[in-house]
């Protein structure tokens, strides 16, 4: 459900630029209970009963529901198109078990799962632009598989190989930022640019329900808000930031944050794959229309472990992610795919065997991945160069060195 | 061109032409538009480049930083203000996290040419947080570079070589000496931008400084002069990269070495240089080098900061124990 409803179909520029005229109709909004600073206990009984509406084109049982605000971003989409995001997110969510896997047999330090969070991304990452920008946190593999990231490319920092490792200008997908928030300012900052240049790209930032409650994020909702910048927050509320659970990060729920902020906020259900391909569509045309940023919350839930060194069950009960499996993402679209006879058996099992296909690439990729050069430390501290680092490097040749000689004789 | 000039007005001036030179120079900060920044250093940018180009930001450090560094990405080249020393903190995990070490973790695919000016420094008599000198806390991040000119002519090349430099650059402008003149002559051939400056010849010990303290050491020198002393007063001008060839060259000429900074001495650039400067001068020092700065403590309320910060005298009193050795 949208804080400001209106503003999707306000017309361009339409007195965006004035403080308080985007997002300050509040009359949609769900449960604000929690805004007004009654008890505590109050709040929980409050908030249990009525979770804010979210928008929703697929339900859980795979059946299309109508909504007739976002409808309209996903019309023309053909059978074709409906089996790319299925299969988006099947090879996504492979790809993410490989990596679990490969941590497990050492070759990995860490992963980041994405699990659960497959229509978020795939959703989100599909209605971007070639020309568009997208700033992730460290988690957004799915959204690097729609820019066109070779999966491989990702798993660098996590083998400990580099601590980035890609281009960010050819995708147009900057490096993972690990410091939570960081990134969503330089979303800010690129899409300042963006109005300086007077182009009609976007951007994107991605970030969590553990983020929002970070300075540099309530910062960039300013900036861009002051700016009208074309800029898409884009929340995956996954319910946990490592063991603390979303309420301690907020009393009301994260997508009416952008109200105080004066532009729109929406929560939509992060693990349907179609509603958040609308949203994204509808929040990004806003951006390119000059009517600035949007914030969308994605309702999802994180399935596996924060990460391979995590132990969620020391935070969480398992009742709790049974209940999120009823609402899997690939499941529901399988299921509207079967029922409207979009795919057949051939194309599942065709489908599996790239899979399958996939994980062996990955495997055999990252066991063949050199360590770096030794010297690799030095380069690329500076782009000018620095005399301390030319002098260390020669320090550490001459070390390096005295090795060799012992070792010759 | 060659025109007498207050630093400040100095460092409008090569704000001024970057601007003027490169559409893609943008200066941004609290108050930096139509107020033309707090100590009038960006005076009349904004009339000149427009709001678009010369950006009044909301009042959040961490932002500035952090919206440059996305601009960067965009390639523009910002020039941000952070207002006064003592307000940088917010934006340190920006600066130190991000901006940093993007060029590294990139691989050198993403340059970050972002020059971030902080005035520093005391002696003007300020509240609270309007005096400090940061800059070692900045020095000892790898991927920034730290510079702070003495005198107009430097705050207006070093600027523009700053503005130049792919690399991100902390720009630290002594306050104290905004309002000092010097001739600048904006045809001139400038000297590398991390290069230090013999700016007095001596035999008999090397005073060596940047920023605000140049001057102190200039009159530390002549009042030595007197009595009799030769001293010699190297202008750092970059703290990192720091000239340490420049400052090795002296000191074998003099063997002694006396550095100044307003910044508290334990863990400052002084004690980078003293030890560096003890591995490479071991069998020429004829004394230990000594430092001479501001205290561990808070900086001081303003009645008190005269007994805080480096004065002729205190530089005088390490020079001659210096040459007591």
């Amino acid at each position: 459900m949208t804080v400001d409803s209106s503003a999707a179909r306000k017309p361009r520029r339409s007195a965006a630029g004035k403080a308080g005229t985007t997002g300050s109709k509040t009359g949609t909004t769900g449960d604000t209970t929690g805004a007004t600073g009654t008890k505590r206990t109050t709040r929980t009984a409050a908030r249990k009963g009525a979770e804010p509406e979210l928008v929703q084109l697929l339900t859980p049982e795979g059946k299309r529901v109508k909504n007739a605000e976002f409808d309209a971003y996903v019309a023309g989409i053909t059978p074709e198109e409906l089996r790319g995001l299925y299969r988006d997110m099947v090879l996504t969510r492979r790809f993410d078990a490989e990596a679990t896997a490969l941590q497990r047999q050492g070759e990995l330090g860490l992963w980041a799962s994405l699990l659960g969070q497959e229509a978020a991304q795939i959703g989100s990452g599909r209605a971007t632009r070639e020309d568009d920008y997208v700033f992730p946190t460290y988690r957004e593999h799915g959204v690097a598989w729609c820019r066109g990231v070779d999966p491989t490319n990702l798993l660098g920092m996590f083998r400990g190989v580099n601590n980035g490792g890609w281009d960010p200008n050819s995708n147009n997908f900057h490096l993972y930022t690990i410091v939570i928030g960081s990134q969503t300012l330089h979303a800010t900052g690129y899409a300042m640019g963006i109005t300086k240049d007077g182009a009609d790209s976007a951007v994107i930032a991605y970030f969590g329900d553990g983020a929002s409650s970070q300075g540099d994020v309530a910062e960039s909702f300013t900036f861009s808000a002051v700016y009208n910048a074309p800029v898409v927050f884009f929340c995956q509320n996954n319910q946990w930031a490592i063991s603390e659970p979303t309420e301690k990060q907020s009393r009301v729920p994260l997508y009416q944050r952008a109200q105080g902020f004066g532009f729109p906020g929406v929560r939509v259900d992060g693990n349907d794959v179609l509603a958040c391909l609308a949203v994204t569509k509808w929040a990004l045309e806003r951006a390119r229309a000059g009517e600035g940023p949007t914030l969308v919350e994605a309702f999802t839930y994180r399935m596996g472990a924060h990460t391979t060194s995590d132990d969620p069950t020391r935070y969480r009960g398992d009742e709790e992610r049974q209940a999120w499996e009823a609402k899997d993402p690939i499941l529901r679209l399988r299921r509207y795919l079967e029922a409207s006879n979009h795919a057949d058996e051939g194309f599942f099992a065709e489908l599996e065997t790239e899979s399958e296909a996939l994980g062996k690439r990955v495997r055999e990729a990252v066991r063949a991945m050199p360590d770096p050069d030794h010297y690799a430390i030095f380069e690329n501290v500076y782009a000018d160069g620095h005399a301390l680092v030319d002098e260390e490097r020669a320090q550490f040749a001459a070390y390096q060195a005295s090795f060799a000689d012992e070792g010759g004789r | 061109m060659a025109e007498k000039m207050a630093m400040a007005k100095a460092i409008n001036e090569s704000l001024r032409h970057a601007l003027d030179a490169d559409p893609k120079v943008l200066v941004m900060g609290e108050d930096v538009g139509k107020l033309g920044g707090v100590f009038r250093v960006t005076d009349g940018l904004q009339k000149d480049f427009g709001e678009s180009r010369v950006i009044d930001t909301p009042l959040a450090e961490s932002g500035i930083v952090g919206a440059a560094i996305g601009l960067a990405l965009r390639g523009y080249r910002p020039v941000v203000e952070i207002q006064f020393d003592g307000f940088v903190f917010p934006a340190y995990d920006q600066i130190v996290t991000q901006l940093a070490k993007m060029h590294a973790r990139s691989l050198g695919k993403v340059k970050m040419p972002v020059v971030v000016r902080i005035p520093y420094g005391g002696g003007i008599g300020a509240v609270e947080h309007h005096s400090e000198s940061p800059e070692a806390l900045f020095a000892h991040v790898a991927g920034l570079k730290i510079v702070s000119p003495s005198n107009a002519s430097d705050a207006y090349w070093m600027m523009q070589q700053a503005i130049q430099s792919d690399d991100p650059v902390i720009y630290f402008e002594p306050k104290r000496r905004y309002w000092d003149k010097a001739e600048v002559d904006t045809e001139a051939i400038p000297a590398p931008l991390h290069k230090a400056q013999v700016v007095r010849e001596g035999t008999d010990l090397t005073l060596a400084a940047y920023g605000p303290m140049v001057k102190l050491c200039q009159e530390v020198a002549a009042a030595a002069a007197e009595e009799g002393k030769s001293l010699e007063v190297l202008d750092l001008r970059s703290v990192s990269p720091l000239d340490f060839d420049a400052v090795q060259a002296s000191v074998e000429k003099t063997r002694r070495l006396v550095v100044v900074h307003e910044a508290p001495v334990f863990f400052g650039s002084g004690g980078e240089i003293a030890a560096r400067i003890t591995e490479r001068c071991f069998y020429h020092l004829e004394a230990p080098v000594l430092r001479v700065g501001g205290y561990h403590a808070p900086y001081p309320p303003a009645r008190l900061e005269e007994e805080y910060l480096p004065d002729l005298d205190r530089v005088l009193d390490a020079v001659d124990r210096s040459l007591a050795y």
